[in-house]
């Protein structure tokens, strides 16, 4: 559990995050999310009791971060990459961390198997490639076994094995009751896995809700549509709730009828349609839809 | 799950198994730092530069010297054969120094500096290690260092009957003495190191107050400017290296180490009290 009240940050006079008030629960995977330098590394070194905020609290299971006495136990973190010493391995980099808080050898080697390191976790850290680095570094947060992981864009260049690994890993956490809070800047990737989403952009909240309920605010799909006629479909499809927009290649666009409505209208009324395409409103459109305004905007919390 | 004989099985703990994690202690923080030490390449390859340094250019500058002998009844009295043996300590203190330096600024230039702040949080554990571990590690490889040197350089300079014996007065002081000055100049490497958060930037510091200073307390006026030097890091600390220091313009041994140890002191003081507070 991650309890976050009013978290204000401010670097010299640039504001990254504020006032910022959620909760991250456990049991389930939150997304979150923003565009690029919307304040989510701010807000997540804030939570690991790296960065002191300006004011506000975070607390990691009710406690102050600062204040952990086994923190890896608590709470397991990635937040760069390539934060390794490079000519370290892999197995002594975890070893040294592990070293903090008393936990074995064996642990090491048991979190170096898991993250399919294995054959690599004698060579130089600095020698790995991005999605190798990506795995040392979700092995050093789930080392101590904590109750609580977060982790700062964790599927950023990793190829589709280590996505799909990372969706199912993320996911058998949550089921084993733990809270999980994961940053990305691509709705789709948060889509797949989260089932909570936290939205912030230039440091403020955005939304707090879960992926289905932000799926149902987007505006509503519409449908693209090309005839032999289009003055008398647009007349034929009129009606209230409806919008029909032309788009510049003559086609329209109609919001509010599915694509079959229009086929049945069109041969209905003898028109020849040439192309009738619905036009999904993505997670992807929300997001964009949802940061593009720096207009403050909570949706109903879950 | 989907099972892809490519795809590695998800980190799931066996509950009975779960590592305990256990409280972070100042000794398990000392552990953790060790596993560090040994296991950074360039601070291994640094200590040995520095045994080989003051041994070999020790015995090196005793061969250059057994042909140049003093001539010349001020000369010979100046003579110092412990110094000429122990000179390769001025060379080694880099070594130790910029090894202090980076065993905390290539964590701060990598970003593992907050992995290790996330597992301990109180911070000053990390710091209180890494001064132990790098005035341990550097106290062991100097002792022998220097009594190699001196061993060396003396049998060197014995066969143009030039050697002092190691129970001279003041020469076991000097000897021993030379250690300690490294030790403590690796300490003041680590604190600036701490202090700066910047390698490029610890290392020169370091140059700087252990060579640099000196010239700049050489413009005050007359007689300010000998009493200031005395108390610098540099003229400070070699002062128990010294055999015969002159009291004039050199405090007493043990005072002038104490001093040195006071600089690196404040130092790490400084750094600790920017550690604790603060974003990492």
């Amino acid at each position: 559990m991650i309890e976050i009240q009013s978290l204000t940050k401010h670097y010299g006079t640039t504001t990254a995050v504020s006032d910022l008030t959620f909760t991250v629960r456990p049991g389930t995977v939150t997304g979150f999310l923003g565009p690029n330098g919307a304040g989510k590394s701010t807000t997540m070194r804030m939570i690991l009791g790296l960065d002191e905020p300006t004011s506000g609290s975070v607390t990691v299971n009710g406690q102050a971060p600062r204040t952990l006495t086994a923190p890896l136990r608590e709470i397991g973190g990635m937040l760069d990459t390539r934060a390794v010493h490079p000519s370290r391995s892999a197995y002594h980099h975890l070893l040294a961390l592990a070293r903090t808080c008393g936990i074995p050898g064996r642990r090491v080697r048991e979190v170096i198997e898991s993250a399919g390191l294995g054959e690599a976790a004698r060579r130089r850290a600095g020698k790995f490639s991005l999605g190798m680095s990506q795995r040392l570094g979700i092995a050093a947060a789930l080392l101590g076994d904590p109750d609580t992981v977060i982790l700062d864009e964790p599927v950023n260049g990793l190829d589709v094995d280590g996505i799909r690994w990372i969706r199912g890993l993320l996911r058998d956490l949550a089921d084993q009751g733990k809270t999980v809070f994961v940053s990305s800047h691509l709705m789709s990737e948060i889509a797949q896995t989260a089932t909570h989403v936290i939205v912030i952009g230039r440091g403020r909240l955005i939304a707090d809700t879960t992926v289905a309920d932000l799926l149902a605010s987007a505006p509503a799909a519409a449908v693209r549509v090309r005839s032999t006629d289009q003055a008398a479909l647009a007349g034929l499809l009129h009606g209230p709730d409806i919008t029909i927009t032309p788009a510049a290649d003559g086609a329209l666009t109609v919001a509010g009828l599915t694509a079959s409505q229009i086929g049945a209208a069109a041969g209905a009324a003898g028109i020849t349609v040439l192309e009738l395409a619905a036009e999904q409103a993505s997670l992807e459109d929300v997001f964009v839809h949802l940061t593009q305004d720096a207009v403050e905007f909570r949706a109903p919390s879950a | 799950m989907t099972s892809l004989a490519s795809t590695p099985a998800p980190i799931t703990p066996a509950r009975r198994a779960r590592p305990r994690a256990q409280q972070v202690t100042q000794l398990r923080v000392l552990r953790s730092e060790w596993t560090k030490l040994r296991t950074q390449p360039a601070a291994v390859w640094t200590l040995l530069a520095a045994i080989i340094t003051t041994a070999g250019f020790g015995v090196l500058y005793s061969l250059v010297r057994e042909t140049r002998p003093p001539h010349g009844a001020a000369a010979i009295a100046a003579f110092d054969p412990a110094a000429i043996s122990l000179s390769g300590v001025q060379l080694a203190q880099i070594a130790v120094g910029v090894l202090g330096v980076l065993l905390i600024t290539a964590e701060y230039g990598t970003g593992l500096i907050r992995v290790t702040f996330a597992a301990v949080p109180r911070r000053l554990p990390v710091l209180w290690s890494k001064a132990v571990l790098v005035a341990v590690s550097t106290l062991i490889i100097s002792l022998p260092a220097v009594l190699i040197a001196f061993a060396g350089g003396q049998s060197v300079l014995a066969r143009a009957h030039l050697s002092v014996a190691l129970g001279a007065p003041g020469v076991t002081r000097a000897v021993i003495g030379s250690a300690l000055y490294m030790t403590v100049a690796a300490l003041l490497g680590l604190g600036l190191g701490a202090l700066l958060r910047s390698t490029a930037l610890g290392i020169a510091a370091l140059f700087g107050l252990l060579f640099g200073i000196q010239i700049l307390a050489g413009l005050l006026p007359g007689s300010a400017a000998q009493t200031v030097t005395k108390f610098l890091p540099g003229p400070a600390g070699q002062a128990v290296t010294t055999v015969h220091p002159d009291p004039a313009s050199s405090l007493a041994p043990w005072t002038g180490l104490g001093v040195f140890a006071l600089w690196a002191a404040i130092l790490l003081t400084a750094a600790a009290l920017r550690m604790r507070r603060g974003d990492a």
